[in-house]
């Protein structure tokens, strides 16, 4: 992968200008492949990761992660059937994958009835949905590679050889 | 205090402290103070590797292993060093793990010299060369590298200070404190003169894993220098290790055999749960490794850019995390300028004159931190420069 993409990756909110210096380019190059990357969809885009358990109001938000058996259809595949219900946005995420279902989905709503409500009346009832199995999230610790666990960082000595 | 004084051996107490206790101390008590002073990486031991240490210790293997260390670590080690460079050591008896790098040179030291011989070290050099030195009896001639010449070390710098009792010569690349490394051809002058001088080298290559802009060329490698380097390395700097006290000696079979027996006596072994860790870290450690790499080196630039475009003059470090500036147009002291820095913008760095006796216009500066404190840090320095313009 790129350099300027891992570097994006860890923190999306290093400046190009940063970035140039970093890797021994030109600002303007940087900016070039960033745009370049925007547009061919690579850099889908930039967000902040949060810790919502940590927020007040949010505490109270469930996630579910749930695996759909599906009916492939003829010249569609799972591609259509998978769109139908990624568009959601209950959805947060989803997935296509091997084993003893076909999608797997994360689901995240207000309260645990939202997100039941959304099994029993949109998914369960599609068309070519075969079964659903829901697991409702109890805890959170890691995600897209962070651990969200507050640590305490830097026990090293202040000064050292 | 006369009959304390007493009851310390007079090598002891002739052991001069190290010239700058006083500011180390005084960053000690401070909070909140970005450290760019720190001679051990930011990163913390990659998990892997943290887990067959626990897995050891879970699976009970707590005992002493053999003096020599344990045949599978040798023998990750031979194969991680043939694989480099294609030398070949004897798992049995060229190669021998120790408690760190710093047992690894204290042993060296003890191993070779006698009183009234004398060790040629390169400065800026890290500062545990010239005391090992001084306990064994002998005497540290010191080379001072020039900073136009990018503290490298010269092969007519050799031949002028080396005389009829010079043993060994200590080199250390990359170097702490100053990033520098050499080429192949650099070294390979460099052996020319050694060879000639028929003296023992001393290779601390500590930080080879952190090379940044040509392969590391380890000196056993070079030509007629198997059969008289001590070639020591370890895990602390590499694979971010410090903690776990484990590195290792190669050399041949006389020197690494008087070593194992000093090593048998005062230390034993390594910890058992290090080893094992290392043997992890061989094996099993690439990609963390080339990931930390890369972000040393991104860091490298950052740093070097931002300190010239201070206007703090510094050479382009080829390895290491640490940079050496020159901090002589503000007209501070090394000392001066690090203590004010501290106080004034709670940044801490390391005064040249730490590693050297005439480095008194020279911080040391190192990368191992993240980037965020890397660009704070840096816009405090010129805060602090401002100020102190003149």
């Amino acid at each position: 992968m790129d350099e300027i993409l891992e570097v994006l990756e860890k923190d999306a909110r290093i400046r190009p200008e940063e970035i140039a210096k970093m890797l021994g380019k030109s600002t303007k190059f940087v900016k070039s492949a960033i745009k370049k990357y925007e547009k061919q969809g690579i850099i889908v885009k930039y967000k902040t990761l949060i810790n919502k358990e940590l927020l007040k109001e949010d505490r109270r938000r469930v996630r579910a992660l749930i695996e759909v058996s599906v009916i492939p259809q003829k010249n569609l595949g799972f591609d259509y059937l998978a769109e139908r219900i990624y568009k959601f946005p209950e959805v947060q995420s989803s997935y296509l994958v091997s084993g003893t279902y076909d999608l797997l989905l994360v689901v995240e709503g207000d309260d645990i009835h939202t997100v039941a409500n959304f099994v029993a009346e949109k998914l369960a009832p599609m068309e070519n949905v075969r079964a659903t199995v829901t697991h409702f999230l109890l805890k959170k610790y890691k995600e897209d590679g962070d651990i969200l666990k507050f640590r305490k960082e830097n026990r090293r000595i202040a000064i050292s050889y | 205090m006369k009959s304390r004084d007493l009851r310390i051996s007079k090598i002891a107490n002739d052991l001069p402290p190290s010239g700058i206790r006083e500011f180390f101390d005084l960053v000690l008590g401070m909070k909140d103070v970005i450290s760019l002073g720190v001679g051990e990486p930011d990163f913390v031991t990659p998990w892997n590797i943290r887990e067959a240490g626990i897995f050891s210790i879970e699976g009970g293997q707590t005992s002493y292993t053999s003096n020599k260390g344990m045949m599978k670590l040798r023998l990750c080690i031979k194969r991680h060093v043939k694989n480099l460079c294609d030398i070949r050591y004897d798992a049995n008896n060229q190669i021998l793990i120790t408690t760190g790098v710093s047992e690894g040179l204290d042993l060296a030291f003890r191993a070779i010299l006698n009183r009234g011989d004398n060790v040629l070290i390169p400065t800026p050099s890290y500062v545990a060369y010239a005391p090992l030195v001084y306990l064994c009896g002998a005497k540290a001639k010191i080379i001072r590298t020039d900073f136009h010449d990018g503290f490298k070390l010269k092969p007519e710098m050799i031949e002028n200070f080396a005389d009829s009792k010079t043993k060994a010569i200590v080199l250390n690349y990359p170097n702490n404190p100053t990033g520098t490394s050499y080429t192949k051809n650099e070294l390979q002058a460099l052996a020319r003169v050694i060879k000639k001088r028929a003296m023992i080298v001393i290779s601390d290559e500590v930080y080879s894993q952190l090379s940044f802009d040509f392969k590391h060329t380890p000196f056993a490698s070079l030509p007629a220098m198997k059969e008289r380097t001590i070639y020591l390395n370890g895990f602390s700097k590499g694979y971010a290790m410090t903690g776990w006290r484990v590195g290792y000696a190669c050399g041949p079979v006389d020197i690494i055999g008087a070593m194992t027996k000093i090593h048998q006596y005062s230390m034993l072994c390594a910890p058992i749960m290090s080893q094992l860790a290392a043997v992890e870290a061989l094996e099993n450690s690439k990609n963390s490794l080339d990931e930390m790499c890369r972000e040393y080196r991104r860091r490298r630039e950052f740093v070097f850019k931002g300190l010239n475009e201070l206007g703090l003059s510094c050479h382009r470090p080829q390895g290491a995390f640490y940079i050496f500036a020159s901090v002589k147009k503000t007209h501070l002291s090394c000392t001066e300028f690090a203590k004010r820095l501290l106080k004034e913008e709670k940044v801490a760095v390391v005064p040249g004159i730490a590693f050297g006796n005439g480095l008194d216009s020279f911080i040391r500066i190192a990368y191992a931190a993240k980037f965020s404190d890397l660009k704070e840090a840096l816009s405090r320095i010129a805060h602090f420069l401002k100020k102190h313009r003149r």
